[in-house]
């Protein structure tokens, strides 16, 4: 499997055309709530390649953070541009995210992945085959015609994240799918993410398990308290993590 | 205790032999009640929808107006169609009052906040799952509305069939804007009235237990076809 990974954080692959919409920059990123300040001035640039793990303890303002990317809340301050410009309807249809609850339409499973498509306007001669190959590899071909709200979590994560991928995207988001799942389960989800990311489908997921860090880790970004704490290569961070929040969360402390 | 009885002999004597003036009034209340309530479906799910899913300036107290609405007293519906349709009225043009048309009319004003109300607690309910999978996706907010009914469409079924039963059990609006015609507008509720003023509340009573196993057919048949085809998918 050829993958396109860059290990080093510092590393900048060729200049972005102009049909790309990445590098995603986040400036000056703040979120307010109920007068609490939850996302506290992050500044972060994806560029395209690398596989990002978003850690940190609960309540750190993860899955705020990929919300606020992806673009289904608006920050309070700062902003959000795609290879330089705002983000459009244009730019969200070329990206997907996978909820840690799955989010499933209350008809078949293949009709699930068939609406995902009918909204980006495929004809449906070009959704039928792709529908029929989403549900070949997420391996849910003999669950096409049951509703799909009968399906078990980790079959229910797999159709979501298939319905996510069926539109191609060129950045996928995940908070943290594997969350309420069994190691099988996980597994089926890891490997669809790897084949994505072989793709070219930029990966950024937030996670709060450490295997699966490592197991899918480019590069770790760490949130603490609505802050990056840092943001380091896989290989470096999981050995001699630079903050201190961080190596307190690897050494298995709380991390307050 | 003899009229329950006889009334029951008389329901049944009345359903075995069909006898057509029955025939006709069953026939009246189900069309009326009916097509009163698909105007009235037709009208509040996509309004009820709206006032789901729509931030504007005034939607609390929409929302009020319409759940107050639902409680709307027949003969005051009645009355005011009345108004409406009568001689002296803007729409007395019309010639509608005293006949059919003028009933669905009334019933359906009266069902249709019924309606709305309800899907909007529904559409209401599931927006709150769906909401930002849907903007994820890049769904508009007019297409996510006829996401949320279709997806909604079980619970719609029982919203519908209050208003239905709403509908076919009200006799204020429909004997004032009807007027309980016999061979035109008379209905089931309309007729019992009638029986009952004259006296006769055993053939009342049996026009009574009618409407009941019309109720309950009405309903069956909803729940035969919610269990086949969507109980399963609204897991």
């Amino acid at each position: 499997m050829h993958n396109i990974r860059s290990l080093d954080t510092a590393v900048s692959i060729a200049a972005p055309r102009a049909g790309d919409i990445l590098p995603l920059v986040a400036e000056g990123l703040v979120f307010e709530a109920g007068g609490r300040r939850l996302i506290d001035g992050i500044d972060l640039t994806l560029l395209p390649g690398a596989r990002t793990l978003v850690l940190g303890p609960n309540g750190a303002g993860k899955s705020l953070l990929l919300r606020l990317l992806h673009g289904l809340i608006r920050p309070s301050a700062g902003r959000v541009t795609w290879n330089g410009r705002p983000a459009d309807a244009g730019i969200l249809r070329r990206q997907a995210m996978v909820f840690q609850k799955p989010v499933l339409l209350r008809r078949s499973v293949a009709a699930n992945i068939d609406y995902a498509l009918k909204v980006r306007g495929l004809p449906r001669a070009e959704r039928n085959p792709r529908v029929a190959e989403m549900l070949r590899t997420a391996d849910l071909g003999d669950l096409a015609a049951s509703p799909a709200r009968v399906l078990s979590g980790g079959e229910q994560q797999r159709l979501s994240l298939a319905r996510a991928l069926s539109t191609r995207p060129e950045i996928l988001f995940l908070d943290e799918p594997t969350a309420s799942l069994d190691p099988g389960s996980t597994q089926a989800i890891e490997q669809l993410i790897d084949a994505a990311a072989a793709n070219g489908t930029r990966i950024v997921m937030v996670t709060h398990d450490l295997g699966q860090a490592r197991r899918l880790a480019d590069e770790v970004v760490f949130i603490h308290r609505g802050r990056v704490a840092e943001r380091t290569a896989a290989f470096r961070f999981f050995q001699s993590p630079v903050s201190k929040p961080a190596t307190d969360f690897l050494a298995g402390d709380l991390v307050i | 205790m003899q009229d329950f009885t006889d009334a029951f002999v008389l329901a049944f004597g009345l359903i075995a032999t069909g006898n057509t003036d029955l025939v006709e009034i069953v026939l009246l209340s189900l069309r009326v009640s009916l097509t009163a309530v698909l105007i009235a479906g037709l009208i509040g799910m996509p309004l009820g929808a709206l006032l789901a899913v729509a931030r504007f300036p005034g939607r609390g107290g929409l929302i009020v107006v319409v759940n107050a609405l639902m409680g709307l007293p027949p003969v005051v519906v009645g009355l005011l169609v009345y108004l409406m349709l009568s001689n002296a009225g803007p729409l007395g043009v019309l010639q509608l009052l005293y006949t059919p048309t003028a009933m669905i009319i009334a019933q359906a004003i009266l069902v249709t906040p019924i309606i709305a109300a309800l899907t909007r607690q529904v559409v209401d309910d599931l927006n709150r799952e769906y909401d930002e999978q849907l903007r994820s996706l890049g769904v508009g907010w007019y297409d996510a509305v006829g996401t949320l009914l279709w997806d909604a469409r079980a619970s719609l079924a029982t919203a519908m069939l209050a208003g239905f039963g709403r509908a076919v059990a009200e006799v204020g609006a429909v004997i004032i804007v009807g007027g309980n015609i016999n061979h035109v507008t008379r209905v089931m509720t309309t007729a019992i009235a009638l029986e009952t003023s004259k006296g006769n509340l055993a053939l009342a009573l049996a026009l009574g237990i009618i409407l009941l196993l019309l109720a309950l057919g009405v309903n069956a048949a909803v729940l035969a076809f919610r269990s086949d085809r969507l109980e399963a998918a609204r897991a």
